[in-house]
């Protein structure tokens, strides 16, 4: 019961947050979808061809990059709340949420389901743009793709969480942009599909495949078309534990990097 | 349950147990490729002779016509075993044929010969030889068997020719290098395409006038590759659709309004299409991509692209 109301404190505060801030939330969008109508549109017949899975048949490239941009996304939502923390950490609120009186892997997995709950909002309004454009995947794509922008989203989450642990201040965050984001969208399968990496740079490819952006930007992909991908599956699956894992232990202050650093 | 539920069950059952079989030449293949309707797959290939282009059904969908361009012929097979069983005298080079509603006679384009041959199917023997334009490509017979269309690559022209006395009657001039024509199944219009000209120019089959003329314009295409090719039009003459060669696009056409609503990505270079028997899915051959793509007509979508074999250039349906 406790811990029911702890979790609802949480998403409800995330939500509140996020809705508070239209800006953010137009923000938010913007990004994706300057990506689908101007990036794509001028590379609209450049995919070349080769139909792949999940894929039956000949596609533009406005429909192989959305379930990229969905990733984005998650991608981007992950860090923001990784920024937030931050920000939570220096303004004090972060002390009140710490020492409430449940664990607190499980305090810190509420805040990870809630920023995720934000971002699967994001990415269904986006998915919503992207039908009125044309890019229509069958119906029952919509409902299987909850499972995977779910499983994607707490990894990215995750993965910022573990970041944030050891940044110190707000200012640092433009080096996560840096190190983290970029490279982990352009190297992925979000824009283009790894056989056409393979073509150009097998290292990338290698990269790219290892790259557990890609694999969750796959399982989002198969998902939408009505399919499970296991491999993309399992491999989103076991990087969002170990992110877990490692931002627990960032945030435990007797073992983590929180005390070592002197804070 | 009445007996008006129960037979229209009975219909269903029926009909969904009767499966389309799509048949598609392979030009570079020597051969025939059976693609199953319902599981979209291809089910074997058939060697035969030697670059098929054209191929039709008779009208009972017991017999297969293949024009075998290297083989200077008309290959007869059996619809269901592909059992070549006779040949017709094409003339040479033959590529696209028709067949009239009865499946009396074809009608055969010799594109080197400036002539459309004439061969009795009873028989076997050539009826005639119709001198028509330079280079003859397309041809089509009016589904209420009144007119033969030969277009012309080179002279640029529709010829209309009667069937009972076989002669040209009239002339239609058209854009350049008109690839086929295909008659609305009402038979009130003649559809044919130009692959130079990128245009769909719709003739009235009573005055023999242009009624309309489409042009081909796909966004983020070279108009140098938007060349029309096949065209057929839906039975209930709501939709008609044009291959537009190597733009990749089938044109989706309002065939009341006549206006292009959209085009329809495909494989590489689609040449021609069929439609399934209850016409709800859309057939093309895609020759450079090898493949098959097949459209929902219905939701207006290209589903699943089935690779066949090398060089698909005709296809046709049999239930």
């Amino acid at each position: 019961m406790h811990y029911l109301r702890a979790l609802g404190a949480i998403v409800g505060r995330e939500l509140l947050r996020f809705l508070h801030q239209r800006g953010r939330f137009v923000a938010a969008l913007v990004r994706p979808l300057v990506w689908l109508f101007i990036f794509a549109a001028g590379f609209r017949s450049t995919l070349g061809i080769a139909v792949i899975p999940p894929y039956q048949t000949y596609i533009l490239y406005e429909e192989y990059i959305t379930p990229g941009l969905v990733g984005m996304i998650l991608l981007f939502n992950g860090m923001q709340s990784s920024l937030s923390m931050v920000y939570d950490r220096e303004m004090g609120s972060m002390r009140i949420l710490l020492v409430a009186p449940l664990p607190r892997w499980y305090l810190l997995t509420s805040k990870l389901l809630a920023s995720t709950c934000v971002s699967i909002l994001q990415a269904y309004v986006f998915l919503a743009i992207a039908y009125l454009y044309g890019i229509q995947p069958p119906p029952v794509g919509y409902l299987q793709v909850l499972p995977a922008l779910m499983l994607g989203g707490l990894m990215l989450g995750a993965l910022g969480m573990f970041l944030s642990s050891f940044i110190k201040q707000l200012e640092n965050f433009a080096g996560v942009m840096n190190f983290v984001i970029f490279p982990m969208f352009f190297l992925s399968t979000a824009l283009y599909p790894l056989w056409r990496l393979q073509e150009s740079s097998p290292l990338l490819a290698t990269l790219a495949r290892y790259n557990p952006f890609s694999q969750a930007v796959e399982l989002i992909r198969f998902a939408l078309y009505g399919r499970f991908e296991p491999y993309a599956f399992g491999y989103t699956l076991i990087t969002m534990l170990v992110f877990l894992a490692l931002a627990i232990w960032g945030y435990n202050p007797s073992k983590g990097l929180m005390t070592r650093r002197g804070r | 349950m009445n007996l008006r539920t129960i037979l229209l069950l009975l219909v269903f059952i029926f009909s969904s147990a009767q499966a389309d079989t799509i048949v598609v030449t392979l030009e570079k293949d020597n051969a025939l490729a059976v693609v199953d309707g319902d599981s979209l797959t291809l089910e074997k290939t058939v060697k035969i002779g030697r670059r098929p282009r054209d191929l039709k059904f008779s009208p009972d969908f017991k017999k297969l016509y293949v024009a075998v361009s290297d083989d200077d012929t008309i290959q007869v097979l059996d619809a269901e075993t592909y059992q070549v069983v006779g040949t017709l005298p094409s003339g040479e080079d033959p590529e696209t044929f028709a067949i009239d509603p009865e499946g009396r006679r074809m009608y055969v384009s010799n594109e080197d010969d400036n002539q459309v041959t004439v061969i009795d199917l009873a028989t076997g023997k050539v009826v005639k030889a119709v001198p028509v334009g330079v280079e003859p490509e397309g041809i089509a017979v009016s589904p209420d068997g009144r007119w033969v269309v030969s277009t012309s690559e080179t002279t640029n022209m529709a010829h209309w020719i009667d069937p009972e006395t076989l002669e040209i009657v009239h002339n239609t001039l058209v854009d350049p290098r008109p690839r086929a024509a295909a008659f609305t199944p009402d038979a009130e219009q003649l559809w044919v395409t130009s692959e130079i000209g990128s245009t769909l120019t719709i003739i009235d089959t009573g005055s023999k006038a242009i009624v309309k003329k489409l042009h081909f314009k796909i966004p983020g295409v070279t108009q140098a590759l938007v060349q029309p090719v096949g065209v057929v039009i839906d039975r209930e003459r709501r939709y008609g659709y044009v291959a537009l060669g190597p733009a990749n696009r089938v044109a989706v056409i309002d065939a009341r309004k006549l206006e292009v609503v959209d085009y329809l990505l495909t494989g590489k270079r689609v040449w021609h299409l069929a439609f399934s028997r209850d016409g709800k899915k859309l057939f093309t051959t895609n020759g450079a991509s090898h493949d098959v793509t097949v459209i929902d007509t219905e939701r207006r979508k290209p589903v699943k692209s089935i690779p066949v074999g090398q060089w698909p250039w005709g296809v046709a349906v049999r239930p």
